[in-house]
């Protein structure tokens, strides 16, 4: 994929951080407003895509490492489910953290209000679970697949042992 | 702390930690990653046989995830059940068991045959993801959720069916695999959409208590039926079965074979549990025995010509699958009438369950010993295969055991639940009976052909250096044979323990609604 | 467009209905008739957003507003948030499973070097 121009790669570089803290503010404000850990997740995902289009394939690639997508997908995953497991003395996935003060447990007065950020305990943990992890495995989407567009393989990196 | 409540929704949880956790496992090398692969699959068939018990000590339980208290299902005042209700009735349970026994064998055997391949952490997250995809769905309550672990379990295997990416026939099968797939997938959601639009509720005891026939019911019954048809492999659906089970690796189809139980249990949970008497007309209970009969015949009859053990076997499958939907089908045209339902209701769906059980044990047994074929001779192919048994004796052996099993031949476990199938048919309509009858003399016939080909005869120079597969496989493939045997040794005692309260539990709509909407105690 | 509803109320009331139908065709039909791979694709595209239309047009009350407590401020009625949540369960699902299609069709072109899906038929009998 060739890189396109110097003023598409400019606005590139100032802008696609915009798309990463907005996709942190959909995530993290997921019990508030439309939103949550899917919706932010892919948005921050369009940010690999983004610099994909823009700088073109061989300088992503060069500069992007799937090992730490990889990490971040396993992470949001393990804590989404350490989560679930953490309430089990009363229900699997029991609501543990709110209403309870400390993290994620502020009270919620009751009627409309502006929206209380710390509040909704474990709801509020597994949106960023699940956000981490939809950025992980959206980004690795879109790198395997660009590493896909190129279609001759070196030989002797496909796998025998079934019959062909 | 009586940890028994927990185990629904242990069940289900433990295979998810097993897939989310892989690929720390994978971190130690082969050793801790197999450790981890075989520890988790244990840890199920522990607990779905924990909850087995549980569930006949108590009858039918319910566990409410994320609710105040286990079995809270109407909370202060409503008269609606809210989050999703986890309902284990004894089918339930008993298609857990079944599931996780056939996931256990398909874990030992994969432990050897996958290593020459790489990207092995992917594998074990998605063969658990499978697992927990297919228990989820034989326990869940609730018509969404079934959807959704539907989907885990078809996106999971379209991931393990295309998994020898280098071989164009295992991506061709998977991408006809999804195609299907995703189509019958997509009805179930419209058909829950129905429901949910008319009764405001996805529990399935709250629209079973609401259910009356109008013309969306009909509809949905429409989508519902064809569609879990469809993922089940029966004619006129089955396009996809023998492809992909053929190029799916043998300890992944063994496993393919259970999910495929589980949509069949969505099938009957749906017509049993969900419409029950108010079915209306026989006609649904007369296309599943239609369906039934296609399958058996369409599939044997592909199966005899088949050169392919695994396809063959696949095209069994088919066949096999339309046993169960007969039981079943007579056993749901006798539903309104309790004469019948004494007559031969009961016992063709005693048949039908029991097959269940049995088949997807034979079955499973089955393409593991032409996965060990492969592994041990390079070959799938009948032509190239021949006078294996004396280098192989204890894959031949099992072989042996599973053949005669599906076949039918007295005293195995195929001819008890295959007798109970007879009988009560001939009462329906004596042309089943007889289309069973056929079916099973062709299976005999197709099955001696691949153990004369394969294993008897003289040796080929070819085969000079095979030698028997590494012990975990066998370990797999004797788990298998092992429950087999215990089956045709103990039927009465299986027949009245295992079998019979899951086909009460099928009949007692009553039960199952009271169970969610009496407040769950 | 008052006039049109007093006149003709089942009409438009049911136009969602009607969209959702016609898309369900459509896609069915780019499944079953179309010859290029990405083009079945796009059908099982199609197939997916005409359930998830229908889930979310179920959910809406006439005069309804959004159902966010904090925003909606002063109302009588709210649209249902339930088939939202639904909905989205069911875009994420079409999500990995457009994903994966896309990825294996990738394979099947380096594999048989075309895209026609009646020259990819090595499986058969």
């Amino acid at each position: 994929m060739q890189p396109l121009s110097v003023i598409v790669r400019t606005i590139c570089d100032i802008f696609a951080w915009f798309l990463a803290i907005f996709g942190a503010y959909v995530i993290i404000h997921g019990h508030l407003s439309p939103g949550g850990g899917f919706q932010g997740g892919a948005v921050v995902a369009t940010f690999l895509a983004l610099l994909l289009v823009a700088h073109g394939g061989k300088k992503l690639l060069a500069f992007v490492k799937p090992g730490i997508y990889s990490w971040l997908e396993t992470t949001g995953l393990l804590v989404f489910i350490g989560t679930g497991f953490a309430g089990l003395t009363t229900v699997f996935l029991y609501n543990f953290l709110s209403g309870r003060g400390g993290l994620f447990g502020a009270v919620v007065p009751t009627g409309p209000n502006p929206g209380i950020l710390n509040s909704s305990g474990t709801i509020a943990l597994m949106n960023l679970a699940v956000g981490l992890e939809v950025i992980g495995g959206l980004s690795l989407i879109v790198i395997y697949m660009f590493k896909g567009i190129r279609l001759y393989e070196e030989a002797g990196s496909e796998e025998t042992g079934h019959d062909r | 702390m009586n940890w028994n409540i927990h185990l629904p929704a242990l069940i289900i949880a433990v295979p998810l930690l097993g897939a989310f956790a892989a690929p720390l496992a994978g971190l130690g090398g082969k050793v801790t990653r197999n450790i981890w692969f075989v520890a988790v699959s244990i840890a199920t068939v522990a607990l779905s046989i924990m909850l087995w018990q549980h569930v006949q000590a108590e009858g039918v339980v319910v566990y409410v995830l994320g609710g105040e208290s286990w079995n809270l299902t109407l909370p202060s005042g409503l008269s609606w059940p809210i989050r999703i209700i986890l309902e284990v009735d004894a089918f339930s349970a008993f298609m857990a068991i079944v599931g996780s026994i056939a996931a256990m064998a398909g874990a030992f055997f994969s432990l050897r045959f996958m290593e020459r391949f790489s990207g092995l952490d992917k594998f074990v997250s998605l063969y658990f993801l499978l697992m927990a995809g297919m228990l989820g769905m034989e326990l869940t309550g609730d018509l969404f959720n079934f959807f959704v672990f539907l989907e885990i379990a078809s996106v999971a295997s379209f991931g393990l069916v295309a998994f020898w990416r280098d071989r164009p026939e295992a991506v061709e099968a998977g991408f006809k695999y999804m195609i299907v797939s995703t189509v019958a997938a997509m009805l179930v959601l419209i058909a829950v959409g129905f429901f949910y639009g008319r009764y405001n509720a996805v529990n399935m005891a709250a629209v079973a208590r609401m259910m009356h026939f109008g013309y969306p019911e009909k509809i949905a019954l429409v989508f519902l039926v064809t569609a879990l048809a469809m993922k089940c492999g029966a004619v006129p659906m089955h396009m996809w079965t023998p492809d992909a089970y053929t190029e799916a690796p043998a300890g992944v189809t063994c496993l393919l074979v259970a999910v495929s139980q589980a949509s069949l249990y969505g099938l009957f949970r749906v017509c049993f549990s969900l419409y029950g008497a108010s079915l209306g007309s026989s006609v649904v209970p007369w296309t599943i025995i239609v369906l039934g009969v296609l399958s058996m015949f369409i599939g044997v009859t592909m199966a005899v010509i088949q050169k392919e053990i695994k396809r063959l076997m696949a095209y069994h499958s088919v066949s096999q699958i339309g046993y169960i939907l007969l039981g079943l089908g007579v056993g749901l045209l006798a539903l309104k009438d309790p004469q019948a339902m004494a007559d031969y209701g009961f016992t063709a769906m005693k048949g039908g369950i029991y097959h269940l059980f049995n088949y997807t044990m034979y079955k499973g047994l089955l393409f593991l010993t032409a996965g060990a074929l492969f592994y041990a001779a390079g070959s799938r192919n009948l032509n190239d295969l021949g006078g294996l048994a004396r280098v192989m004796p204890h894959t031949a052996f099992m072989f042996v055991i599973a053949a005669a099993a599906i076949a039918g031949l007295p005293p195995f476990n195929g001819f008890v639940s295959k007798l109970l199938i007879y009988e009560s048919t001939f009462a329906v309509y004596p042309v089943l009976a007889i289309a069973a009858l056929v079916t099973s003399v062709l299976t005999l016939a197709s099955f001696v052909k691949v153990f004369q080909t394969a294993f008897l005869g003289p040796a080929k120079s070819v085969f000079a250096n095979v030698r028997e597969v590494p012990a975990t496989m066998l370990v797999g493939m004797s788990i298998l044979t092992v429950v087999v045997i215990g089956l045709t040794l103990l039927p009465t005692w299986s027949l009245a323990n295992l079998v019979e309260p899951a086909a009460k539990a099928l009949v007692d709509q009553a039960g199952y609604i009271s169970a969610v909407m009496g407040g769950g105690l | 467009m008052r006039k049109q509803e007093a006149r003709r109320p089942a009409m438009t009331g049911n136009m969602p209905f009607l969209v959702v139908g016609i898309l369900f065709f459509l896609g069915l039909y780019a499944i079953l008739f179309e010859r290029n791979l990405i083009k079945i694709a796009i059908g099982i595209t199609l197939l997916e957003a005409s359930a998830n239309l229908l889930l979310i047009v179920l959910g809406y009350r006439t005069g309804g507003s959004i159902p966010v407590f904090t925003l909606a401020g002063d109302v009588q009625t709210m649209t249902l948030p339930t088939p939202q949540a639904l909905t989205l369960t069911a875009i994420v699902i079409g999500l990995a499973t457009s994903a994966l299609l896309l990825s294996l069709i990738m394979m099947l072109y380096k594999h048989y070097g075309t895209l026609d899906v009646r020259e990819i038929r090595r499986l058969r009998g």
